[in-house]
């Protein structure tokens, strides 16, 4: 009953309000998945707590509030959750009707931060709001993408016999409009996630194997093309080349890996204890608190908190990965995979990074690291997996 | 469509299961990576983690004083605001720093151009004064610079970076140049010596002694650094502490020097020095005075009582940076090289104060105490001819009788005829006894007496073996001079004599030496040494300036004890012959009567022995050398004084009146009382620790 009273309400998306009527019935509410709740909620709470570890010192030294960031830190993951719980409730026909919406309102923003936007750490990646707050489009672009290339792959395939791969060059065509515009900022990382998403949704989509080894081919022969007629910046391409020799330049770029290495590795089996470490009390290491936020945790949690940050991030990955494969559409499944393909990317290339196997690309840990634009997107991403899996109702997609 | 949907979906599927181990396998690597860095490296991390965080900080220690015996500081600290300048930061200035320099010139009132040479560093071709010390450190420039400038540079830092002023501990020296050669003095220390092993633990900062007992004694002066370990951040922040140990302040340095005595001897040499200028020689002239020494002696021990060197410095003009002038006046010949200690540095033909060594060599070479000599005007041999001193004869004498009058013409007979018995110029295999050159040596003459003061001369005892080895490093000179059309025929012919046979130890050779001329050079302080000697009995010991070295908690670290280098080789009765003959010196007859005539002998009954020792015999040549080595109370010695003085004549003059006037002050007949009650010297270490 209920899946015919979707079905008639499909026609109509618009004018119902994001919240549709059948969105909260019991039974809907029993298929929540607790383990994906639980684990971001534990990776948000040890973030919290990281972030707090790493800059209370940095803020008192200023003549700061030590507890200031922390405060603007748990402000953002409320908002973050709140706009994840309605992400997550929202009826998901909804979501479908609104991705052009989102790809429109996604490039819109990035182009909005080329005009008029601020350049902090040399990529002019935010727009201030005013009041101390600023917004970082290029992380809620990760959503917009997800969003309208899931709906790009997944509705005609839904909806029509198209022969596999044929919806692929539309797609890379109407990629390359946030991907140029985030390149342009130049933001390397986020267009590399964005990549990685354009991949894992080509991929899954089942498109024929050729494309996906055509893609990879053109992101390899890209970044080759990039480093030898100098498309990158001065500053890009030392964060590369310290990343594959770091003996060779301990202040400028290889240091914060030398000691984002030193804090990790001090840190032992069990750590230092938290709020104990010299490395990250003593600030030595740059950016700590968003893209090297892992530090923390790996000098005053060792081992074990290390471990634990990436077994939960293992179980989100796990659980979307799963939700990918009993959504009960190809729209679903694509929008899970692409969410996984984005969280597995950015944690891997950031956790990397502080562990000297990644190039610092500067792109921050999901759901760990401070950033409330990061937040929002992070958080906004789980509501999009909470609320397939709430309409996991039927059979799984074949 | 069906099947077509259908295989979309498997190939979906799929590649979800794909993405799942592609997932897994990035987590895992993430983890081994992990594993690699906290398990396998911690270790090293851990280390780079506290290099990182942890900064030693020096807490310098206090340096300990130098007193004298009774405790009277003779070199101590005291605080001084210290303008420095760094040069690293002089040098990241777009003009090198002129411009601060200029302001800086402006501010102390010291030349722009003295100001950039005291800061340069010292090397080949660099114009004193240069900063010797590491290019690290920053390099003082004006000490004691009064409130003012230091304000006004502290307030101003914009217009003088790279230039600080602060309370620095400096020497201070209350007696001024009271025993400067002897003290000492310190400099910043070398960036040689601070690479060396024995130097670790030193800062490119630190002051060294470079010289006197400041040299000798750094490591006891110097005290422990204390080193407070502090974490910081990485902008240099100190954010706690994380271990501390407190500086140890060096311990003082009590001496055997009597700052009372010293001054004595210091007045007596300047006076002496006055008083033989007044006087003229044989040929007319004015002696010159120039320079001299004075050494008093605890004959029993060897502890130094005073050591006295003219000209002397103010050794302030070490601290705080030297000046262009100051220090060409230090090193001046004009001047007499006033950084020169004559009393250890010095090297002087003994003359007749060596016949002690003669007249013992001689009694073990089987002469009778009791026989009788001659003492004619002049002493023929072969061609040549001695003469006597002032050519007198005296007639028959004994031994006694000839160390009064001091009859050269006596010991040059030993001489003579010892080389004789030894074999004149071709002795045979082991006939060559050498008796005088080894007397002398068991005096401790031609070696370092061991003086606890750094850079002490040796002297020289010439015998049958130094004069072959000085032929066999000359000879090709001489050789080549004998052929040199340039030189007058004399200087050629002479050049010829050394050529051919210069290795020979001649029978004038022996003469000379008998009586402390020719080529036996000695230090005044081998010759006190030689003197305790034969005054305590035969038992040569080690001078010592250092007696103890006093803890900052009052406790004694280091007490020295007198130590013995050797017994002499001559019986008691010959030394007491000596002895006895030495005590009429100063009585009428005596060559020193004319300084000791109003002597209360009876009480204090003073023995010693003058010398006048000829340096150069031709109008331009150097005047004598006045000696006069005495001891006191002859029939008891405790005390044994010395006195040198360049250019100035005849010993019985001018030297006998320096060791009266120290005589007198330490037994106390001019009015003050006694140093020294009951004529001993105090063994006790003063109390407390005076400041």
């Amino acid at each position: 009953m209920s899946t015919s009273a979707v079905r008639l309400r499909r026609r109509y998306p618009f004018g119902r309000g994001i919240l549709g009527r059948g969105a909260l019935d019991r039974r809907a509410l029993g298929r929540w998945d607790w383990v994906l709740v639980a684990s971001v909620l534990a990776l948000a709470a040890f973030g919290a707590l990281l972030v707090w570890s790493a800059t209370r010192h940095r803020l008192a030294a200023a003549g700061l509030d030590p507890q200031g960031l922390l405060k603007r830190h748990l402000l953002n993951l409320s908002i973050g959750l709140a706009l994840g719980l309605v992400t997550a409730l929202a009826d998901h026909r909804t979501l479908r009707a609104y991705a052009p919406v989102a790809y429109v309102a996604c490039c819109g923003g990035l182009l909005a931060t080329l005009l008029f936007g601020t350049t902090i750490n040399g990529a002019h990646s935010w727009i201030v709001i005013g009041g101390g707050f600023q917004l970082q489009p290029s992380e809620l672009a990760k959503v917009g993408l997800v969003v309208s290339t899931a709906m790009l792959l997944g509705e005609r395939r839904d909806a029509e016999a198209v022969s596999p791969g044929s919806d692929v060059p539309l797609l890379l065509a109407l990629a390359a409009v946030p991907l140029g515009l985030v390149l342009l900022q130049p933001d390397v990382g986020t267009a590399m996630v964005l990549a990685a998403v354009i991949v894992g949704v080509v991929a899954v989509s089942g498109a024929p194997a050729r494309w996906i080894l055509g893609l990879l081919l053109a992101g390899a022969l890209t970044a080759v093309l990039a480093v030898h007629l100098g498309a990158l910046k001065d500053y890009q391409l030392e964060r590369f080349t310290s990343f594959a020799n770091p003996a060779a330049d301990t202040d400028g770029a290889g240091y914060a890996t030398r000691q984002a290495r030193i804090a990790i590795g001090s840190g032992g089996l069990l750590g230092k204890g938290l709020f104990q470490g010299g490395q990250t009390s003593g600030a030595f290491v740059p950016e700590q608190q968003t893209d090297f936020i892992f530090t923390v945790a790996g000098e005053e949690l060792g081992l074990l908190g290390g471990s634990l940050i990436i077994g939960l991030l293992g179980l989100i990955l796990w659980r979307g990965l799963s939700i990918a494969a009993r959504a009960p559409d190809l729209f679903g499944r694509l929008v899970a995979t692409g969410v996984v393909s984005w969280f597995a990317f950015q944690s891997f290339v950031n956790i990397g990074m502080t562990l000297g196997i990644m190039p610092v690309t500067g792109l921050p840990l999901p759901f760990v690291s401070y950033g409330g634009s990061a937040m929002f997107a992070n958080l906004i991403a789980v509501g999009l997996l909470l609320n397939i899996r709430l309409r996991n109702t039927g059979p799984p997609y074949p | 469509m069906e099947a077509g949907r259908s295989r979309v979906g498997d190939s979906s599927a799929r590649r979800l299961v794909v993405a799942k181990v592609l997932v897994l396998s990035l987590l895992l690597t993430l983890g081994g990576r992990l594993w690699s860095l906290q398990v396998l490296s911690a270790g090293d991390f851990a280390q780079a983690a506290d290099d990182n965080r942890i900064r030693e900080l020096v807490i310098p220690a206090a340096r300990g004083g130098i007193l004298d015996s009774t405790g009277h500081p003779l070199v101590r600290n005291r605080t001084a605001l210290v303008v420095s300048v760094s040069n690293q930061a002089l040098a990241k200035q777009p003009d090198a720093g002129e411009a601060v320099l200029r302001r800086l010139s402006a501010v102390i009132a010291m030349p722009q151009a003295e100001l950039r040479r005291r800061i340069t560093a010292c090397g080949k071709g660099v114009p004193r004064p240069c900063w010797n010390g590491s290019p690290l450190g920053p390099v003082p420039v004006l000490e004691d610079a009064p409130p003012r400038v230091a304000l006004r540079i502290a307030e101003h830092q914009e217009d003088f970076p790279g230039v600080s002023a602060d309370f620095q501990a400096v020497r201070e020296y209350p007696g001024g140049s009271l025993a400067a050669h002897t003290l000492g003095y310190l400099a910043p220390i070398s960036t040689a010596a601070l690479s060396q092993h024995s130097h670790a633990g030193y800062q490119p900062t630190d002051l060294v002694g470079v010289a006197g007992l400041e040299k000798q004694y750094q490591a006891r002066l110097r005290g422990v650094d204390g080193r407070q370990r502090v974490s910081v951040d990485r902008a240099g922040r100190v954010t706690g502490t994380v271990s501390q140990s407190a500086p140890v302040t060096g311990g003082d340095l009590v001496t055997h020097l009597d700052r009372r005595v010293q001054v004595l001897a210091e007045h007596a040499l300047a006076d002496g020095l006055a008083f033989a200028r007044r006087d003229r020689d044989a040929l007319g002239r004015s002696y010159r005075g120039t320079s001299g020494a004075v050494i008093v002696l605890d004959a029993r021990t060897g502890g130094v009582l005073a050591v006295a060197s003219h000209p002397s410095y103010d050794p302030t003009v070490w601290t705080g940076g030297m000046s262009t002038t100051d220090y060409a006046r230090l090193t001046s010949t004009a001047a007499g090289v006033p950084l020169l200690s004559r009393a250890t540095q010095g090297e002087f033909a003994p003359g007749s104060t060596f016949k002690i060594v003669t007249a013992a060599a001689a009694v073990r070479g089987g002469y009778p105490r009791g026989g009788i000599y001659q003492c004619p005007a002049s002493y023929s041999l072969g061609g040549a001819r001695f003469d006597n001193f002032e050519g007198i004869a005296y007639g028959p004498m004994d031994l006694r009788a000839a160390l009064i009058k001091s009859c050269d013409t006596v010991f040059y007979q030993f001489g003579h005829e010892m080389w004789l018995r030894d074999g004149g110029l071709r002795p045979a295999r082991g006939q060559a006894k050498e008796l005088l050159a080894r007397t002398a040596q068991a005096y401790g003459f031609g070696q370092p007496t061991g003086v606890d003061l750094p850079a002490e001369a040796d002297g020289r005892i010439p015998d049958r073996a130094s004069k072959r080895a000085l032929w066999d490093l000359r000879k090709a000179d001489y050789c080549a001079g004998a052929k040199n059309p340039s030189f007058e025929a004399a200087r050629r012919q002479a050049d010829q004599e050394f050529c051919v046979d210069g290795f020979n130890y001649r029978a004038g050779d022996a003469v000379n030496f008998a009586i402390g001329q020719g080529d036996v050079l000695v230090t005044p302080l081998q010759l006190a040494t030689a003197y305790a000697a034969l005054a305590n009995g035969g038992t040569v010991y080690r001078p010592q300036i250092g007696k103890a070295v006093i803890g900052a908690d009052g406790r004694t670290t280091w007490r020295a004890t007198p130590e013995v280098v050797r017994r002499l080789p001559i019986d008691a009765s010959t030394l007491d012959y000596i002895r006895s003959a030495l005590a009429g010196v100063t009585r009428p007859g005596g060559t020193a009567h004319a300084a000791f005539a109003d002597w209360p002998h009876d009480r204090i009954p003073v023995a010693g022995k003058t010398g006048t020792a000829e340096v150069g015999l031709t109008k331009t040549g150097r005047q004598d050398t006045s000696w006069f080595a005495a001891f006191a109370p002859a029939h008891d010695p405790q005390f044994v004084v010395v006195s040198m003085l360049e250019e100035a004549g005849a010993g019985g003059a001018s030297s006998a009146r320096v060791v009266r006037r120290v005589l007198e002050g330490m037994y106390g007949l001019v009015g003050l009382p006694a140093i020294f009650p009951a004529g001993r010297v105090p063994t006790a270490l003063p109390r407390g620790r005076p400041r």
